[in-house]
């Protein structure tokens, strides 16, 4: 059936909260109340990035890109757009006087420094029709690679283009490969490793539910490579939209030949099942990862051997991440040259960064590597809300570190990072401001790892714990100077002894803010005063004597009736029944109440 | 050569067998690398970082794990890695409840000794310290999760090696516990109170629940006459409580000792087998005969036993009604003795010192009480005796030999041999032919079923008769044998099962030796050894040449299998789930 219009509607999980499904409800119900259901087509896709900014609605032929559409919305865009054909500006995401709507994004630094490799199908196809997939060059890797290339081939093509592994450390796809495929085993296993874990990382979550086809046909071609027959998804229960959508997906491959026995008439079969993790962090390690499919506690195992001799249920075992795996049918369909040519020296191609915290443009986007920093967090992101100043930036999760603000025009890239004392990861991005306390963030992610670590070596298990123990001391204005030491050198050790790569990680955050935000620390520990206002021990909620009116409102407002005074005169604040909550700060009509 | 690798340690080059790991290489340099949760076999996780050695990774390495290889550099030994584990060990002990002067490990605690060992001179690190309650519930195992390091090793005896899983690490990060699962007492698990996880554990955090104040208040009351009985295995590692070697059999120290602590009589538990040995050999006989029910499978283990009720009912029938040799040798003691001696058995308080935990949950389970009184009062185990001697003030290693007590002191060396995997079934071996034909066989020996190996099968001709038995040690080995017996996959006429790897001398109620000296000694074979010695210089080695038993059969029993013999000696068994249907979380 040929439809004159399609409404793409975003059903990512940023979207699906903002009631994206309602809007696509009522959608639905308007066309049939008009009669046009067989005119207009509703395409529920994935992400489209912006997730600050929906649900988004793109509305073809004319490329119309709505954003922040309501279910209230709906009879109006049908009525304007679909029946009269007006665009309805209001709506509109870019500029809302373009002449042709379909440039309308061009100049929205959001989407034109990006370069949508993995991502390429994420808002455009419906993630649950592998026939969409199929339309946009779907699984004709695969068929090139069964019958045209030796699984050698497949291999170089791989370590040329300079692929490396998306998940963390970023180690050569093409040569984990190679060691997979070289290793001896009549059994071997290809994995995926979806259990994306960071704090505010969504990046493989939104491939999954977008496009989850992209990571069954590379891990068929993986598994064609190594010589595997089975592969497994090790995806997070907390993620049901992608779990629901990688279900049906390989339901799709398998009823169109493209999972299971002699895929494209060749005598190569290979099939995949989905495991389910419990969220546990720890089960984003490649050896915890696999002891849980296993049917064991998720826990760390330790290396030499490595998964590609002894990996899962002691054979040899490739293991990638979910945006490493969305690159792979690209690279075999366009070339490694083409996709070598992306990027710096050594980090090739493009990754996709979850853009969060103090950050105008919150959401999704995928840049090329050597992209900088700035353009990154003001031309994509939009720069900082209510033009604050930009202070730091984490990246690597818990097991990264902050980047300062001098360090802004520093081209994103593997070696880079990791010279900066953080590291790619994942591809979480926080963004923070002038108001951010780095004491406050190095604590917030030592308590994410303390809560996270697995328990079973004692420096992460304890080590972590005292590491938090004295920053909750420094916080609360009881550090000493030789806490700082104690807590470096503490760190150090952690990352020399912890059994895994999160343990050895986890003292990064602490580290990175140590060694650039030094003063910080020294001020909560010397001065007993936390420079951005934000560690709650040390701050004094005072009244400005000359500025109170004496009205009386902050002590009406007080929950813990802190605040006394007659009324029309000065008012004071009693700093030990003070529970800093800001209340009074907020209430305030005068400026008359600020913090020391 | 080429199954062996060339690797530098510390500057020394070694020639290790290629698939070795660095410990193992670094001992055959003679270099010592300090461990914690490593041991032999059972343990192999690279879990607590102390043994981190740098082969030039970007982290250190666990030597208990890496595996060697052509040209690899490895250092042991310099000033960051000395720190790197006393580090460790010092955010261990911050965490580790320091009570070492009243911890029944005061003295031998691996992590007292490693923190000597790695120079701890002071405690950095402060902190939220555990306050876990203790599990004390249980007749047999008392957990204290306060000084658990979580080394693991008692998680990985009870689910790889026993194969019961009781126990399992249970939460994550610093709340990581080992625990039941839904935090139930170990006493409402399927825990079968082997006391494997407490001869496993380097700390105090498991250890069996003590009896000792309650034997001593025995021993001082005027009005209860308290007898001692000891079973084969305690003398072969008694020895090691006050210094001695491994594998130095005790038994005339131990009996003087006894009597030093005032007991009013001390025999021995191998009189008590030689009797089992009568009423098995002759119920095997009798079920071969008869077509009863087979095989036979001995029932002297009661960690066997429970792990039986748990996880194979369906074979209970296989069980030999028998009682264990504490148990019947209770029973005679308030039945027979009582009445010969003239004493009412109200006041004799039996006291049996065993090297196992499992016993202690034996002598209360309420079939035990033949007479109308406990079989048995109270069990300690050889580590609790050793206790009494020192606290006693008894000087141990300086003791004259005495004997057991008249008039059932006599005991054969195939009621000795119990204390051995195998050694029921070769006991019962010996007599089968006597009992049958009224000889008695050639050779003594059964070598066909002595040994290591976890699961011994052997043919043997007894009288004429084919017999097919399995030996199975080890509660994964029996496991292992059972599932084959279950499934028909193979018939046998006897089997003998023990719960404990090594049987009784192995028991987990024996002296803890440290990790560091069962990586290295057969620790379960020596023990063995000093068994069959003992057997081998006895003068009467067949069950049935018991001048005690042969007394007791005349004057009391009647014969094996007797009306009266199965009211004192027999018993039956209880199906048990493993997990309640309901059981509150």
């Amino acid at each position: 059936m040929i439809y004159r219009s399609h409404v793409l509607i975003c059903h990512g999980t940023g979207c699906t909260s903002s009631k994206s499904e309602q809007v696509a409800e009522a959608m639905q119900r308007e066309l049939v109340e008009r009669g046009l259901d067989s005119e207009v087509k509703i395409v529920k896709t994935g992400c489209f990035g912006l997730c600050e900014r929906g649900p988004i609605m793109v509305i073809y032929p004319e490329g119309a890109t709505y954003c922040m559409v309501t279910v209230e919305d709906v009879p109006e865009i049908v009525e304007e757009h679909l029946v009269k054909g007006r665009i309805v500006k209001r709506l509109l995401l870019g500029d809302k006087e373009a002449k042709d709507v379909a440039k309308s994004l061009e100049n929205v630094g959001f989407f034109n420094k990006q370069m949508r490799i993995a991502l390429r199908n994420c808002g455009v196809i419906n993630p649950e029709n592998i026939e969409e997939y199929i339309a946009r060059d779907g699984y004709s890797a695969l068929a090139k690679v069964l019958t045209e290339m030796t699984p050698q081939e497949v291999i170089d093509v791989i370590k040329k283009s300079g692929l490396r592994g998306r998940g963390g450390a970023g180690f050569p796809t093409g040569v984990k490969w190679q060691f997979a495929h070289d290793a001896q085993g009549d059994e071997k296993y290809v994995c995926c490793n979806a259990d994306e874990g960071d704090p505010g990382a969504f990046m493989d979550r939104s491939v999954l539910e977008g496009d989850p086809h992209s990571v069954l046909e590379a891990m068929t071609i993986a598994g064609y490579a190594i010589g595997a027959k089975q592969g497994y998804i090790y995806v997070r229960a907390e993620y049901p939209i992608a779990v629901q959508r990688l279900r049906i997906a390989i339901d799709q491959a398998r009823e169109y030949g493209l999972l299971g026995n002699n895929i494209f008439g060749t005598d190569f079969s290979f099939d995949i099942d989905l495991r389910l993790g419990a969220g546990a962090f720890v089960c984003g390690e490649e050896t915890a990862l696999m002891t849980s499919i296993e049917g064991h506690r998720g826990e760390p195992r330790t290396r030499p051997p490595f998964p590609a001799v002894k990996g899962l249920f002691g054979k040899p075992t490739l293991l990638n991440n979910v945006e490493t795996y969305a690159n792979i049918p690209v690279i075999i369909n366009k070339g490694p040259e083409w996709f070598a040519s992306i990027g710096t020296e050594k980090s090739k191609g493009t990754k996709v960064f979850a853009i969060g915290g103090k950050i105008n443009n919150t959401g999704l986007v995928e840049i090329p590597m050597g992209t900088t920093l700035r353009e990154v967090i003001y031309d994509i992101g939009g720069g900082i809300p209510n033009g604050k100043k930009f202070k730091a930036a984490q990246t690597g999760g818990p097991s990264g570190g902050c980047i300062p603000a001098s360090h802004i025009d520093t081209p994103i890239d593997y070696e880079s990072l990791i010279s900066l004392g953080s590291m790619m990861g994942s591809g979480g991005l926080i963004v923070m401001d002038e108001d951010t306390c780095m004491v406050d963030i190095a604590k917030f992610f030592l308590e994410f790892t303390v809560d996270e670590s697995c328990g079973k070596c004692p420096p992460c298990r304890i080590g972590t714990k005292r590491m938090l123990e004295i920053l909750e001391k420094i916080t609360s204005g009881k550090g000493e100077e030789s806490d700082i030491e104690k807590l470096e050198s503490l760190a150090n050790s952690i990352k020399k002894s912890a059994l895994c790569g999160l343990g050895q990680t986890a003292p990064n955050p602490v580290l990175s803010t140590l060694r650039y935000f030094r003063d910080e620390y020294l001020a909560h520990v010397r001065e007993k005063r936390c420079p951005a206002g934000i560690c709650k021990a040390l701050i004094r909620y005072v009244i400005l004597e000359d500025k109170c009116k004496g009205c009386g409102l902050c002590a009406r407002k007080c929950p813990a009736g802190a605040i006394s005074g007659e009324i029309r005169k000065p008012h004071t604040i009693d700093a030990n029944k003070c529970l800093k909550c800001g209340v009074c700060m907020e209430s305030c009509k005068f400026n008359a109440i600020i913090t020391q | 050569m080429s199954d062996f690798v060339t690797l530098t340690i510390d500057g020394i080059e070694v020639k290790a067998p290629a698939g070795s790991t660095v410990l193992e290489a670094a001992k055959l340099a003679g270099i010592h690398i300090p461990t914690l949760c490593y041991l032999k076999g059972i343990n192999e996780i690279g879990a607590c970082r102390i043994c981190v050695v740098d082969v030039g990774a970007r982290s250190y390495q666990a030597a208990c794990m890496y595996p060697v290889s052509e040209g690899l550099k490895v250092v042991t030994n310099s000033p960051e890695l000395r720190e790197a584990r006393r580090v460790t060990l010092e955010l261990i002990l911050s965490s580790h409840a320091k009570k070492c002067l009243t911890c029944v490990r005061n003295g031998n605690c691996e992590l007292q000794t490693l923190a000597r060992d790695l120079n701890v001179k002071d405690l950095p690190f402060e902190g939220q310290e555990p306050n876990y309650p203790i599990d004390d519930q249980s007749p047999s195992i008392v957990r204290d999760p306060n000084k658990c390091v979580l080394c693991r090793r008692c998680v990985s005896v009870c689910k790889n090696v026993q194969t019961v899983a009781a126990i399992e690490t249970m939460e994550r990060g610093y709340r990581t516990i080992i625990g039941s699962p839904f935090n139930m007492a170990l006493k409402d698990t399927p825990c079968v109170n082997c006391g494997q996880c407490i001869t496993a554990c380097p700390t105090g955090a498991l250890h069996e629940k003590s009896s000792t104040r309650k034997v001593w208040d025995a021993l001082v009351n005027k009005d209860l006459y308290v007898i001692a009985q000891t079973a084969p295995a305690v003398r072969a590692a008694l020895g090691e409580e006050f210094g001695l070697p491994i594998g130095t059999p005790v038994t005339g120290k131990m009996v003087s000792a006894l009597k030093k602590l005032g007991f009013d009589k001390v025999f021995d538990t191998d009189t008590g087998a030689d009797l089992t040995i009568m009423e098995e050999a002759t119920e095997l006989v009798n079920r071969i005969k008869n077509n009863g029910k087979l095989p036979l499978i001995t029932s002297c283990s009661p960690g066997w036993i429970k792990f039986c009720e748990h996880f194979y009912p369906d074979m209970l029938d296989n069980l030999s009604t028998c009682k264990s040799p504490q148990s019947m040798f209770g029973a005679m003691l308030k039945s027979y003795f009582a009445e010969k001696m003239g004493i009412d058995p109200a006041r004799i308080f039996v006291v049996s010192v065993m090297p196992c935990t499992a016993k202690k949950f034996e002598i209360r389970r309420p079939e035990m009480a033949a007479t109308g009184y406990p079989d048995v009062d109270e069990v300690i185990t050889t580590r609790e005796l050793a206790e009494m001697i020192r606290e006693a003030g008894i000087d141990f290693l300086n003791l004259e030999d005495e004997k057991f007590d008249d008039p059932m002191g006599e005991a054969s060396g195939a009621g000795v041999i119990f204390g051995a995997t195998g050694g029921v079934m070769e006991a019962a071996l010996r007599s089968v032919p006597y009992l049958m034909t009224g000889k008695d066989p050639d050779t003594v020996e059964v070598n066909a079923v002595r040994g290591e190996d976890g699961i011994r099968t052997a043919e043997l001709e007894v009288a004429g008769m084919k017999i097919k038995a399995a030996v199975a040690h080890g509660l994964g080995n029996a496991r292992k044998l059972l599932d084959k017996i279950r499934s028909g996959e193979e018939t046998y006429h006897f089997v003998e099962i023990m719960a404990c790897p090594g049987g009784c001398v192995a028991g987990g109620g024996q002296p803890i030796q440290p990790a560091s000296v069962r990586n290295e000694i057969d620790i379960r074979a020596e023990r063995a050894k000093a068994l069959y010695s003992e057997d081998v210089s006895s003068t009467i080695r067949f069950s049935h040449r018991n001048p005690v038993v042969q007394t007791l059969y005349k004057e009391y029993l009647g014969e094996p299998g007797s009306h009266r013999a199965h009211e004192l000696l027999h018993t039956h068994y209880t199906a048990r789930e493993n997990y309640p249907e309901n059981c509150e979380a």
